[in-house]
């Protein structure tokens, strides 16, 4: 009898600092409507951080007609590639962020969250991959540039190469065929990078060469380090390319990781990923067209003008103007890559883009850890996802590698940068007519 | 109502107990005063200093508890009775203290107003084990 009441103790703190057991649920979160549950959040919250391995003999799965190899290996922390016009693969490698540590839940959550991350340190370099002879083996590899700071967005206009460190915009001279830079970078802009929670700045190029847009992410999760550290964040910069002078091009974008240029039509798209701790199903990432001038939320509001009671002070009109993105990609799967395909990718993965999906802390059980591809029609998103390259996590749970950048090869093949085992994947359709696959 | 040991057999609590009991309470009430600082001008740096604080103030009340656990089995029976009040408030604070802490981990207005309420809750509580711990006699012969 004595036990009764110690173990009805321990059974009311297990409840309160669980999710109080809706976490197992899954909604369907994709596409342009999807299911939002109330916020919700228990004493503590859900963090379930996979453990790594080693990819032994297993590799990333890849569906039938498709094979994947590993290009590169041993690389520092790659994160996003840019296929040059010979064919040749830069990867960019680094770590940013070191924010100080304000709150003693900082202390305790960087140090479980390290446990889910190589400890490999960043290279702050842009490593070259050639692959000569066209076999899929990329032979020759080199550093094509050094000592950046976290370089993550890469851009080519002309022959001008961008590079996007997490503090500043950079530019090299190229020529097709060089294998490393000529000389050191220059300086196009600085980036806001006081702080420097989501530090990784997405980059692309407008389609007449003339502007970039860089992606730059809030200064915290939902405002806990104060507002005044979130000017010029959580939006998108257009840079011109020649003057470096910016204007803010969307805003209310929590962490837009990625960014593209759409073909045919030249719009700009973006990943976006969103809020926390506020339950297992919040807040969807999303993948949307960025609309000149729109705001999209962060932080007043999430998926239109669903209020974060978090933020203080309110402010109903922002709210009143935030614009629903297009396509909700499922909560916490942490999307970091995007890229739109092409025919030579084979007919059923032509039109449509590839996101990768880095794979989440805040849910159980987790999310992402894969590459999907959304299936567009007439330019816009037009189905349910489909899995393009899974197992990063392993049915025993354990990740074995986590996707970052996605690009597309214009020869035919997707390029998939893994920052958890450190390797660049290639996937490639199997031609029935050529040679069979070299693995 | 006399005691038959003496003046000479009642000593006060340990001076390094006292501190540590004493020392929680300024700790506690200053995370109360942050909170109430962050609550009314949604300056995030005050919520910073009322998570600090309540570090701070959970160390020292955690050491004073311990404390306060080995002199009760160390008391005699005659002042078992209220030492057990005092040790048992000084756990209650403890443990809403923890929860506040927790609470207090919740990003920006989330811990609101709950992380008030549960301060408030906790300095009332401390202040009681204060009064009734400082007020004790700790048991044991003085040599």
């Amino acid at each position: 009898m004595r036990l009764v009441a110690p173990l009805a103790v321990v059974g009311v703190a297990t409840a309160l600092l669980s999710a109080c057991g809706n976490s197992s649920s899954n909604p369907n979160q994709y596409g342009p409507n999807p299911t939002l549950p109330g916020p919700h959040r228990g004493l503590l919250p859900t963090m379930k951080i996979a453990s790594p391995a080693g990819w032994g003999d297993q590799r990333p799965v890849v569906p039938a007609g498709y094979a994947i190899t590993a290009i590169a290996t041993d690389l520092k922390i790659p994160r996003q590639t840019l296929v040059l016009p010979n064919g040749d693969i830069l990867v960019a490698e680094g770590r940013g962020g070191g924010e100080s540590k304000l709150t003693p839940k900082d202390f305790v959550a960087s140090k479980l969250k390290a446990q889910g991350t190589s400890p490999v340190k960043g290279g702050n370099r842009l490593t070259l991959l050639r692959d000569a002879n066209g076999d899929g083996v990329y032979e020759t590899r080199t550093v094509f540039a050094e000592n950046l700071n976290a370089p993550y967005g890469l851009a080519l206009i002309g022959n001008t190469l961008y590079v996007a460190d997490q503090d500043a915009l950079l530019k090299f001279d190229y020529r097709t065929g060089q294998t490393r830079a000529s000389g050191p970078p220059v300086v196009v802009t600085p980036l806001p990078s006081a702080v420097n929670h989501h530090w990784t700045k997405a980059l692309t190029a407008s389609p007449d060469g003339r502007f970039l847009y860089v992606g730059i992410g809030s200064n915290s999760n939902i405002t806990e380090r104060g507002m005044n550290v979130e000017t010029d964040r959580a939006m998108i910069w257009q840079v011109d390319a020649q003057t470096g002078a910016h204007r803010q091009f969307a805003t209310g974008l929590r962490n837009p990781t990625a960014l593209a240029i759409q073909p045919v039509t030249n719009q700009l798209w973006a990943v976006v990923n969103e809020r926390d701790e506020i339950g297992p199903n919040l807040v969807p990432d999303y993948l949307t067209q960025v609309r000149e001038g729109g705001f999209y939320g962060w932080p007043y509001s999430y998926w239109g003008q669903h209020v974060d009671n978090r933020v203080r002070p309110q402010n109903a009109a922002k709210v009143a103007s935030a614009i629903v993105p297009d396509y909700g990609l499922g909560s916490h799967v942490a999307a970091l890559g995007v890229a739109f395909s092409s025919a030579a990718m084979g007919p059923h993965f032509a039109d449509g883009v590839f996101v990768g999906e880095h794979g989440s802390w805040n849910r159980t059980p987790p999310s992402g850890y894969r590459v999907i591809f959304v299936p567009f029609t007439n330019g816009r998103p037009s189905g349910p996802p489909i899995d393009f390259v899974t197992s990063f996590m392993g049915k025993d749970g354990k990740t074995r590698g986590r996707p970052v950048g996605v690009t597309v090869d214009p020869k035919g093949a997707l390029i998939v940068a893994d920052d958890l085992s450190n390797t660049i994947w290639r996937v490639t359709p199997v031609r029935a007519t050529a040679a069979p696959p070299t693995r | 109502m006399a005691d038959e040991r003496g003046p000479v057999a009642r000593a006060r609590l340990h001076p390094v107990h006292a501190f540590l009991l004493a020392g929680c309470v300024p700790l506690f009430l200053g995370a109360l005063l942050s909170d109430w600082a962050y609550s009314s001008t949604y300056e995030i740096q005050w919520t910073n200093f009322a998570s600090w604080l309540l570090v701070g103030a959970l160390v020292l009340a955690g050491l004073a508890l311990l404390w306060a656990l080995v002199d009760l089995l160390r008391a005699d029976r005659g002042w078992r009775g209220r030492s057990l009040i005092y040790v048992l408030v000084l756990l209650a604070a403890w443990v809403v203290g923890f929860i506040n802490a927790l609470v207090h981990a919740k990003d920006a207005w989330a811990k609101m107003p709950e992380a008030l309420i549960l301060s408030v809750i906790v300095a009332i509580l401390v202040l009681a084990a204060c009064w009734l711990g400082l007020s004790t006699w700790r048991s044991g012969e003085v040599k």
